[in-house]
């Protein structure tokens, strides 16, 4: 499975912009279970991807929560709270 | 993707350059002879911080998802268009830097009555300040910081909740 991982604000200035996964370790592919596999890559995703850091998720540009389904192609985003307006 | 969300993509642009709120709300209630009220909501960006006497001015960065920002804001509208009866919208959301004073966003809605116009605005501001991914960096001093989400903006989003959904009572 070929999955496009973006990255925004403080994530995004810690891991870069985005990089592009090639999934076939998760028996069942989940945002949830990506998330868990990208912390264990290296120390900067594991210190980005902190769970205390709050980060909210989307996959193909709409926000979803961690039991979201993942399918080949698809666009996986993290990224802290959002604060425009 | 369905005919109201393209319709509503139309009415959102999300650029670096300002807009002339005179302009943005004469071209939205222009001929049509059912409004009665416009409201219109600009947002600034405030001083955060005193600039340092003889120091760089403050400034602020705004970054934002390209894509998921325009389509977030549009199911926003479809979202507002259902609940509200109003006529015209217009969001217009700037990116990248800005200064203190600058304008930000800006929701604009016309309506047959007033109340209308309110409540569309206030719903349009309040979930786009959760939902659409823009996040503000601010810069002062030399010193650069991500600004952090409010609790508050999450209850003000949420007031909304009542009536959606589950809550809705029946078709």
């Amino acid at each position: 499975m070929s999955l496009t991982i973006r990255y925004f604000a403080s994530v995004r200035e810690k891991l870069g912009s985005q990089e592009a996964v090639e999934l076939s370790a998760l028996a069942s592919p989940t945002v949830g279970a990506l998330h868990d596999w990208l912390t264990q890559r290296s120390d900067a995703h594991a210190a980005a991807l902190s769970p205390e850091r709050g980060l909210r998720t989307a996959c193909n540009q709409a926000l979803c929560d961690a039991d979201q389904a993942l399918a080949d192609g698809d666009e996986v985003a993290f990224f802290p709270p959002v604060t425009g307006g | 993707m369905s005919d109201e969300l393209i319709r509503a993509l139309s009415c959102v642009r999300v650029s670096p350059e300002d807009f002339d709120l005179g302009a943005e709300v004469a071209a939205l209630r222009a001929g049509d002879p059912g409004v009665g009220a416009v409201v219109s909501f600009v947002g600034t960006v405030r001083e955060w911080q005193a600039a340092p006497s003889g120091g760089a001015p403050a400034r602020m960065e705004l970054e934002h998802y390209p894509g998921m920002t325009e389509r977030s804001i549009a199911e926003l509208i479809v979202r507002a268009r259902a609940r509200f009866d109003v006529r015209g919208v217009r969001v217009i959301h700037r990116v990248g830097p800005l200064a203190v004073c600058d304008q930000i966003v800006l929701v604009a809605v016309t309506s047959a009555h007033r109340h209308q116009a309110f409540d569309c605005a206030s719903f349009l501001m309040d979930w786009l300040k959760t939902r659409a991914p823009f996040w503000k960096k601010e810069t002062a001093g030399g010193e650069s910081r991500w600004v952090d989400a409010r609790e508050s903006d999450e209850r003000a989003a949420a007031r909304w909740s009542q009536g959606e959904g589950e809550g809705e009572g029946g078709a």
